[in-house]
């Protein structure tokens, strides 16, 4: 019992800082699209509109970028601090990715972010261009090699069990293991869902105050497009995924499905609501429509989907965490639909800029990308469960044998560390935001520093509280 | 261990201790001036030593993430051993940098009224990330039980008088890192101020390196037999020798005033204690029993490693002395990087 206490404090340790981490790459991997987007267009069809943007937004991402930095420093020590177990059974495989990923973060940061934050008036337009789009590639290729090893550990191949520990055979196989395509493709559009919405709500957040201008109109447009095209992607992307799933670890989806067995012959109804319940071994107030299940998961009318039941106890995952954390991320994706359509209808005659209910909307839609996105990722890894390599090695067997003492002590620094710092920092990016675009003057007025520090956060210089208006 | 001969693990063990060495030295001098930063309280100067660091210190910290992700690529059983077994020196150590590296940015952002708050969120994470890390090679140098693979010590086994004494020692030798490092960067009145600390630094310094020196002989008495037999008593000897002169031409160059010179002898310094550390530890990745060969990984995994290394190191040296070198000369009051 006490060693499970501290394997829970471990669980909700690594759950907590890599769910703060997460939100901030994820912005930033849809930022650096977007401004090598705007930046693209400013090139071609020289309209201010698309500077003015750039230069609004890379600061935002400038601010978010040096958080995903300070909470990510934290990351690359967890998986030995409180898992060591894991680390020396699987680091000869996790441990070169993490090393690749690493690797290409500041491979970027040295080469390119300088240039991009801080070049605008000193090298050329293509040249800075150039750093934009390589700037935009790069959190793209972090991205890889992240989920290449998430993935490995999902559904692991290409290795050997030499004494007890994994031993990489084939790199090639390693790296694009079974579900690495599709968990790669389902995170890179759930970064670019999640900062359409953002980008989005930022301008609605503008019309409604009146602040009815052509950049706030512009990204306004841009995101509702995102969201329009990018949403649905989302969503058969999504559908992909969970065939994939249902292939290789179907004991998850069995329990995102809240399906505890399987009458003979009979097909598999989808459980719209309920509340799965693990000693019981069914699903209370269970909500069914008949043959759904079978339709959605195996594209048809009369094939079964596995059930829980199936499966040994102690290896079956949470189904009351990931039934309902599966059911926020689809229900969301459906209301980004949603609001992507309803944009495009009113698109009509420029409604879309005039209609505030619609804005409140989309307002309020501004975090629905991150939550989902969290809610995609409990998913995945509490369906992982019990295992930390599926099916190689469990999560007991994965943590670190540290008291309950010391596992609270780093728990309680940590919560108190994040949210003191980080709402500072998520405070002074929603400032950012409220000052909205500005025309952006080609040449610095004269007496500005020649010299810059090439830092991402020193690339703003609003000051955190003093209300600047700008008139 | 190798393929066709090459020996990956050394050229690991040597990366690793490099981008370390480069971590101590760099974020040294940063983090010293967190440590400095109470006994000045002239806002304009602790702005002018703020932004002496302010181009370069998130480049500092690029090796301390290097070093951890290279460890576990490299040595995943090291990694895992020795982040177990010092686990809560290095979440504050973590808290501290957290801290401190937000506080350099928003100090410059908060109104002058709240200034004050992150003034003191600069000294306590400078200080306690610096505390930390001392006691983490205290601990490191001291010792951590290996059994099947496991970490066999306690949790607390950390908080004993050497590692503390260490975690001291490290908080003295940033601070005279961070002096020195000023009287490069500032003149006038801060100047003049950090020569006058860091004389006294100085000779903190060696009464802690002689406290902690002849504490490590008697922890590890079979050390002595390594620096003092014939193979490697020559070695040893020089680096005593070269120390001495380091301190010496410290000492000499802060009476004559030099601006640059006690900083290379300080750096100086540094590297020879670095470098008499790595000997004594040699060829333990952790000490008291495992070698790097016995927590290395697969060949291939460090191969495969190393191909991205040697392609993106350089590039990042590059960067470094190039940020270096664009930002080099006195800061001045009224000066901002911000």
């Amino acid at each position: 019992m006490f060693n499970l206490e501290a394997l829970d404090l471990a669980r909700i340790q690594f759950a907590f800082t890599v769910s703060f981490h997460i939100i901030f790459p994820a912005i930033t991997i849809g930022l650096a699209s977007f401004l090598a987007v705007l930046e693209g267009l400013w090139l071609k069809t020289h309209n201010d509109t698309y500077r003015d943007l750039y230069h609004f937004w890379s600061k935002i991402f400038a601010v978010n970028f040096g958080m995903g930095v300070v909470s990510g420093l934290v990351m690359a020590y967890q998986f030995g601090t409180n898992w060591s177990g894991f680390s020396d059974f699987a680091g000869s495989i996790t441990g070169p990715l993490l090393t690749y990923e690493v690797l290409t973060a500041f491979f970027l940061e040295a080469g390119f972010l300088g240039v991009m934050l801080f070049g605008w008036n000193r090298v050329g337009r293509g040249l800075h261009f150039f750093a934009t789009v390589m700037v935009a590639i790069g959190t793209l290729i972090s991205t890889f090699w992240i989920l290449a090893s998430n993935s490995w550990m999902q559904t692991p191949q290409g290795f050997d069990i030499v004494d007890g520990r994994v031993m990489p055979l084939d790199w090639l196989a390693i790296v694009f293991n079974p579900s690495f395509p599709f968990r790669l493709a389902h995170m890179a559009i759930a970064a670019f869902v999640a900062t359409a919405f953002f980008v989005g709500a930022s301008a609605a957040w503008h019309l409604l105050r009146g602040n009815d201008t052509r950049p706030v109109r512009k990204m306004f447009s841009m995101a509702l497009w995102m969201a329009l095209i990018v949403a649905p992607i989302q969503a058969v992307v999504g559908d992909a995924h969970g065939l994939n799933t249902l292939e290789h670890q179907p004991a998850k989806i069995a329990a995102i499905e809240g399906h505890w067995e399987n009458a003979d012959n009979e097909p598999t109804p989808l459980v719209l609501f309920g509340l799965p319940d693990m000693q019981a071994e069914k699903t209370q107030y269970a909500i069914e429509i008949p043959y759904l299940g079978s339709l959605i998961l195996t594209h048809s009318l009369d094939k079964q989907i596995p059930a829980l039941k199936s499966f040994p106890k102690e290896d079956r995952p949470n189904s009351t965490v990931i039934f309902w954390s599966f059911r926020v991320m689809a229900g969301l994706g459906m209301l980004m639909i949603l609001v992507g359509v309803l944009g495009l209808a009113l698109r009509r005659n420029g409604k879309v800029y005039r209609h505030r209910g619609f804005q409140r909307l989309v307002l309020l839609m501004g975090p629905s990308g991150l939550i989902a996105l969290l809610a995609g990722w409990i998913t995945t890894e509490v369906g992982r469960q019990p295992w930390v390599v599926y099916g190689l090695m469990r999560t007991h067997d994965a943590a670190s044998q540290h008291s309950v003492a010391q596992m609270s002590t780093s728990l309680a620094l940590f919560v108190v560390i994040y949210c003191s710092v980080f709402t500072v920092g998520i405070g002074y990016m929603m400032k950012l935001v409220s000052k909205g675009p500005q025309p952006h003057h080609e040449h610095p007025p004269a007496g500005t520093q020649v010299q810059t520090p090439r830092r991402p956060l020193s690339a703003v210089t609003d000051n955190l509280e003093s209300a600047t208006r700008v008139h | 261990m190798g393929i066709q001969g090459i020996d990956l693990s050394l050229i690991w063990g040597v990366i690793i201790a490099f981008g370390v060495m480069m971590y101590v030295i760099m974020d040294g001098f940063d983090l010293g001036l967190g440590i400095l930063f109470p006994m000045i309280s002239d806002a304009q100067e602790r702005d002018v030593m703020m932004n002496t660091v302010a181009p370069v210190w998130d480049g500092n910290e690029t090796w301390l993430v290097l070093g951890g992700a290279a460890l576990y690529g490299a040595f995943p059983l090291a990694y895992g051993v020795i982040l177990e077994a010092l686990y809560l020196p290095l979440i504050f150590m973590l808290a501290g940098l957290i801290f401190r590296g937000v506080a350099f940015e928003f100090r410059f952002k908060a109104p002058a009224e709240k200034r004050h708050l992150w003034d003191w969120a600069f000294i306590g994470g400078s200080l306690l990330a610096t505390f930390s890390q001392g006691v983490v090679i205290g601990a490191y140098v001291a010792g951590i039980p290996v059994v099947d693979r496991q970490f066999a010590g306690g949790g607390l086994d950390w908080l004993a008088p050497f590692p503390l004494v260490c975690g001291v020692g490290l908080v003295v030798a940033y601070a005279l890192l961070g002096s020195t490092w000023l009287l490069v960067k500032t003149e006038g009145m801060l100047e003049s101020r950090m020569r006058h600390y860091s004389r006294p630094l100085a000779w903190l310094l060696l009464a802690m390196v002689l406290v902690i020196g002849a504490w490590t002989l008697q922890l590890h008495p079979e050390l002595a037999t390594r620096w003092f037999n014939h193979a490697h008593l020559t070695v040893f000897a020089g680096l005593m020798v070269l120390a001495a002169l380091a301190l010496s031409g410290l000492l000499r160059s802060l009476r004559q005033r030099h601006t640059h010179w006690p900083f290379v002898f300080t750096l100086g310094l540094m590297f020879l204690g670095y470098i008499g550390l790595a000997l004594s530890i040699w060829p333990n990745i952790i000490p008291p029993s495992v070698s790097l060969w016995a927590a290395a990984s697969p060949a291939t995994s460090q191969l495969f490693a190393l191909i991205g290394a040697l392609f993106i190191l350089p590039v990042i040296l590059m960067y470094t002395f190039w940020n270096y070198y664009v930002f080099r000369g006195k800061v001045r009051i009224g000066d901002g990087y911000h």
